[in-house]
């Protein structure tokens, strides 16, 4: 009857699929940011077609090279252990620091600002990959520094590791991302449990340092922010006062998205498509969907960055072990910091700050360092679900 | 701290679970933020913003409307249009900042080849009179620097070259005074119902006959709303176009030809004067002019620099912005002599043949009152008086009908009468109307001089009474002896002197003086003609009249009469008087001369005065007889020119 002899070894049915590791993917992550990319390729499709003379599908195409390399990148990173890059960390965090200086010594200004680096192929932007780099070392540090002196000790240390690329950055000048790596810095601190003590210290040490920037310093004639940067942070604030410069930007941006209405003025839209809205496939492209698509469209774009966050504090609490939380953490907030400054400057609620919408936003560093980032998340999700298999307890059920 | 534990192991559930719920609820807040302040902008207020938005890209272009053309009554024009390129500043466009307008003002200031300073200057100087226009840079802007600027409009904000019509003098100088200027309407003039349809930035008549028919010669401004990007570039998009209608055009009724005559024949003398040709019977000037003049171009600047303004009024360079004729106010000499004349007649003073004896002096108490150069011209009558222009016949006259009360007697009744003391009514205004002494005038300063304040509260000064040439003393008889020979406080313009003539010489119509002759639509369709009534009728008997005239013909055409010289041979009949007024210490005298002609069916009325040119017969007869030569289409190459000796002949 046993024409065949039994199999040495019981082996599970593998399919194609799983032996590619990707069955562990988390579906909702990677569809909600392939959505998001899509969403972003399909709105400068319909709205840049006439920005570049002669090449109607001059940023379509741009964006669609950047999603196809940010989702391989994605996907490679999910098949990595995150817990490597721990053991990296030194290394890491000196790159990062050495190609944010390199931006002083190669960069071209643009706009009067050096944030980008002229490769063969591709305009790189260092400071983007370093908001992942840095969260990746600073929760490494965290860990590392766990049982060695005092707890006050460790979150100057870690807030030094953290101010230091967030100061070369605003140098730069480049005032958004440099508060992305304070917030970054911030997030990485608060999962890692500091104490609410040394939170309530720096709160206040926050609030002296604006009302310093903000106020005291260009009081005192020795101004720490330059005048448009001061001029656009504080514009949001008073958007009536005064018609021709940042307010001018709100004032457009505000039009446009009220002007969407409900369901959007379609091929109509002319607030982002006469010019009145200026940088409007990178920073404000959220006015684009709300102008085109309305509350509606806008709506839906929003719900997918929901997706992504709530994804985000999921993959916290699954994680295999403390370093993948605080990584998903620093991820979560980095996107909701993004989200929030990027939409409510467009909605005239927050400052104007230049930092682009993840995934929405024209630009191939901003891209695919989002994707990254989504693809570490999905490494902890791997690994928590590879754990899982072989019993041991993530951090939270 | 679960950190305090080993990493591998779980942390503490309750503070990092807590942390986790924390992050979440950072994020909860962050959406509801957002979806409320989407939900308010898109679908609450989202009607307002989307007529914010199509309002955004619309933009309403003024097409500026060419003002009517004025022209002469032979349709000749005087004042036309051309266009100019205009370098304007709208500084709603500007931007905000200190800084960035600063930058701006040195692009253009480079470009422009002006000064900062002086465009930030310029922006004062009209802002303050016209807040919301543009503020007019330069005019005549070559075309590169208008492409220059169209090709990096980015870069000038709130600078741009218009294309505007700008007033032009074919004729330059002439009638400079008649024609007035125009000028930016001010802030002020926007709220006169005259200019309720305008804005900032439209032009209007400010002097002349630019003034007074206005709303005739200016057009209605054209529109055009586009849409615009956000650059204000015009995408293509035309939504509503309002064509601009040209103003109408203004005739004159001066005859270019006369006015030219009237105007070298004064400049010619190079002393300061003025001069009048009218019809005696409806008014219409033919010629009317003052020298020096200037060239009402400088007015057609973005703005007159305030030297260049002051020059214009400079006494000393003798004000040419004055108009003599009518803002020239002198005693008038002899030529009053036609009203004492007509006075005495009409109150019964005088007979037109009554014989008075002139011995060459007048006495009046211990006053002696004398004919000029002492001459005694025997017993003569109102014609033979007129022609030798005796003072002491009407020294009598003036004696004889004083009245030491009230408003005078019928010689300041007849004065008033013939307009003196008044304006004509002329319609490009500007006018001053003179003085015409009466007792009850000086009575009051006499009075007001006796105290020390005014009961107007105004000190009276001595300035007061030299002003007038008098003394502060009452009214006396010897102030109407004066008056009647046009000397003494008697203060009149050539205009009103020649109306008074052209009242004798109609019979009796008192004209209303005009430029003005009719309004002609674009296509040269007569819409309005202006025929303004006489202002008055005064009674002359026929007697009266023929008798005066036939004195003044005397004076002009017959031997001994005072400006034979002048007129002795002339081929055409005339009736003229010379005057020669008195102006105080050591000032020459005031030379005037009236003439109407022809004589025999009077048409035209011409006066002339001229400051210093002493005795009428010198300066103002030749200068009429110049005029009357253009108006009178003489051929001056016929006429035999009077070489009589150069008998002294005086007034």
């Amino acid at each position: 009857m046993e024409a065949y002899p039994r199999p040495r070894f019981e082996q599970p049915r593998v399919g194609l699929i799983e032996r590619a590791g990707f069955l562990h993917l988390d579906v909702i992550t990677l569809f909600a940011g392939i959505g998001v990319i899509g969403f972003s390729i399909y709105t400068l499709g319909v709205a840049t077609a006439e920005d570049v003379a002669g090449d109607p599908y001059y940023y379509v195409v741009r964006q669609a090279v950047y999603a196809v390399v940010g989702i391989a990148l994605m996907l490679a990173v999910a098949r990595v252990d995150y817990s490597r890059f721990r053991e990296l960390r030194v290394g890491i965090y000196t790159a990062m620091i050495v190609s944010i200086c390199l931006v002083f010594l190669f960069a071209e200004a643009t706009r009067g600002s050096r944030r980008w680096i002229e490769l063969p192929f591709f305009t790189f932007q260092p400071s983007e990959l370093g908001k992942v780099l840095l969260i990746l070392t600073l929760s490494a540090f965290v860990i590392d520094r766990a049982r060695r002196g005092t707890e006050a000790r460790r979150t100057g240390r870690i807030l030094l590791l953290g101010l230091v690329p967030a100061l070369l950055v605003f140098l730069q000048p480049d005032l958004g991302t440099g508060l992305v790596y304070a917030v970054i810095t911030i997030a990485v601190l608060f999962v890692a449990g500091t104490s609410w003590t040394h939170f309530a210290v720096l709160g206040t040490l926050a609030l002296g340092v604006i009302a310093v920037v903000l106020w005291v310093a260009p009081a005192l004639g020795a101004p720490v922010l330059q005048d448009y940067q001061q001029e656009r942070l504080t514009a949001f604030l008073n958007p009536s006062d005064d018609p021709a410069d940042s307010s001018y930007q709100i004032n457009q941006a505000l039009i446009a998205v009220g002007s969407g209405g409900k369901t959007g003025r379609g091929d109509d839209a002319t607030q982002t498509q006469e010019g009145f809205l200026p940088e409007r496939h990178t920073d404000f492209i959220f006015a684009v969907v709300g102008e085109r698509f309305g509350f509606v469209g806008a709506a839906f774009l929003l719900s997918l960055y929901a997706l992504l966050i709530w994804r985000a504090l999921r993959t916290m609490t699954l994680s295999k072990n403390l370093y993948g939380s605080m990584i998903a953490g620093g991820i979560a907030a980095m996107l909701i910091f993004h989200v929030f400054i990027n939409v409510g400057m467009t909605l005239g609620i927050a400052p104007i700050t230049g930092i682009p919408l993840p995934l929405m936003s024209a630009g191939g560093s901003s891209v695919i360092v989002t994707f990254i980032a989504l693809g570490l998340l999905q490494s902890i999700y791997v690994q928590s679900q590879l754990a899982s298999r072989q019993g041991s307890i993530p951090v939270l059920r | 701290m679960y950190l305090d534990r080993d990493w591998r192991r779980p942390p503490v559930p309750a503070q990092f679970s807590l942390r986790v719920a924390i992050l979440g609820g950072v994020g909860l807040v962050v959406f509801a933020v957002i979806f409320l302040r989407l939900w308010y902008l898109g679908v609450l207020s989202g009607d307002r913003y989307l007529a914010e938005a199509q309002n955004n890209q619309v933009r309403e272009f003024t097409v500026q409307a060419p003002r009517g053309e004025v022209l002469d009554r032979d349709g000749k024009p005087l004042v036309t249009n051309r266009t100019a390129l205009e370098l304007q500043i709208k500084q709603t466009d500007l931007p905000a900042s200190p800084e960035a307008r600063r930058r701006v003002f040195e692009r253009l200031a480079e470009v422009a080849g002006m000064k900062t300073s002086e465009i930030r200057t310029e922006i004062r100087k009209q802002t303050r009179a016209a807040p919301s226009s543009p503020v007019a840079l330069r005019r005549d802007v070559p075309y590169q620097l208008v492409y220059y600027l169209r090709e990096n409009q980015a870069r000038f904000p709130g600078v741009s070259v218009e294309r505007i019509y700008v007033r032009r003098y074919p004729r330059e100088a002439l009638a400079a005074h008649l024609l007035g200027y125009v000028g930016e309407v001010t802030e002020e003039d926007l709220g006169d119902p005259r200019y309720s349809s305008l804005d900032p930035g439209d032009h209007v008549g400010k002097a002349g006959v630019e003034y007074t028919y206005d709303s005739l010669l200016r057009g209605v401004n054209g529109a055009t709303r586009v849409k615009v990007d956000a650059a204000g570039t015009p995408t293509g998009g035309r939504l509503s176009v309002r064509e601009p209608s040209a103003g109408n055009d203004l005739r004159l009724t001066i005859d270019s030809g006369v006015q030219a005559a009237g105007e070298s024949a004064i400049a010619g003398l190079g002393l300061p004067g003025g001069f009048v040709a009218m019809n005696v019977n409806s008014g219409e000037l033919l010629g009317l002019g003052s020298s020096p003049s200037f060239d009402p171009a400088v007015f057609a600047k973005p703005s007159l620099p305030q030297s260049e303004y002051q020059a214009l009024i400079d006494e000393d360079l003798g004000a040419p912005l004055t108009n003599r004729a009518t803002q020239g106010l002198y005693p008038t000499g002899s030529t009053f002599k036609l009203v004492t004349a007509l006075a005495a007649l009409a109150s019964g003073n005088l007979e037109t043949d009554e014989v008075i004896n002139d011995d060459g002096l007048y006495r009046l108490g211990t006053i002696e009152f004398r004919n000029a150069g002492d001459v005694a011209h025997g017993p003569i009558a109102l014609r033979r008086a007129l022609q030798v222009s005796s003072d002491v016949f009407f020294y009598t006259l003036g004696d004889r009908m004083n009245l030491d009360e009230g408003d005078g007697g019928p010689l300041q009744e007849w004065a008033r009468k013939l307009g003196f003391g008044e304006p004509t009514g002329l319609d490009v205004g500007g006018e001053l109307e003179g003085l015409l002494p009466t007792p009850e005038w000086r009575q009051e300063l006499y009075e007001r001089s006796q105290e020390p304040e005014s009961p107007e509260g105004r000190a009276v000064v001595a300035a007061d009474f030299y002003e007038y040439g008098g003394l502060d003393r009452p009214w006396s008889v010897g102030d109407n002896v004066n008056l009647s020979v046009g000397q003494g406080d008697l203060q009149a313009n050539p205009l009103q002197l020649a109306v008074a003539y052209a009242t004798l010489a109609n019979g009796g119509s008192v004209v209303r003086p005009h430029v003005g002759m009719q309004v002609e639509d674009p296509a040269g369709q007569v819409i309005q003609a202006i025929e303004p009534e006489p202002r008055r009728e005064v009674e002359i008997e026929p007697q009266w009249r023929t008798t005066i005239m036939q004195g003044l013909r005397d004076a002009a055409m017959a031997p001994s009469g005072t400006s034979y010289n002048v007129f002795g041979g002339y081929p055409v009949e005339i009736a003229g008087k010379t005057g020669t007024a008195e102006r105080g210490v050591g000032r020459a005298d005031q030379s005037w001369y009236v003439a109407v002609a022809p004589y025999d069916d009077p048409k035209y009325v011409v006066a002339v005065t001229i400051e210093g040119g002493g005795f009428g017969a010198d300066a103002a007869a030749p200068a009429t007889r110049e005029i009357l030569t253009e108006l009178l289409r003489v051929n001056e190459e016929k006429i035999d020119q009077v070489s009589s000796s150069s008998a002294e002949v005086f007034e």
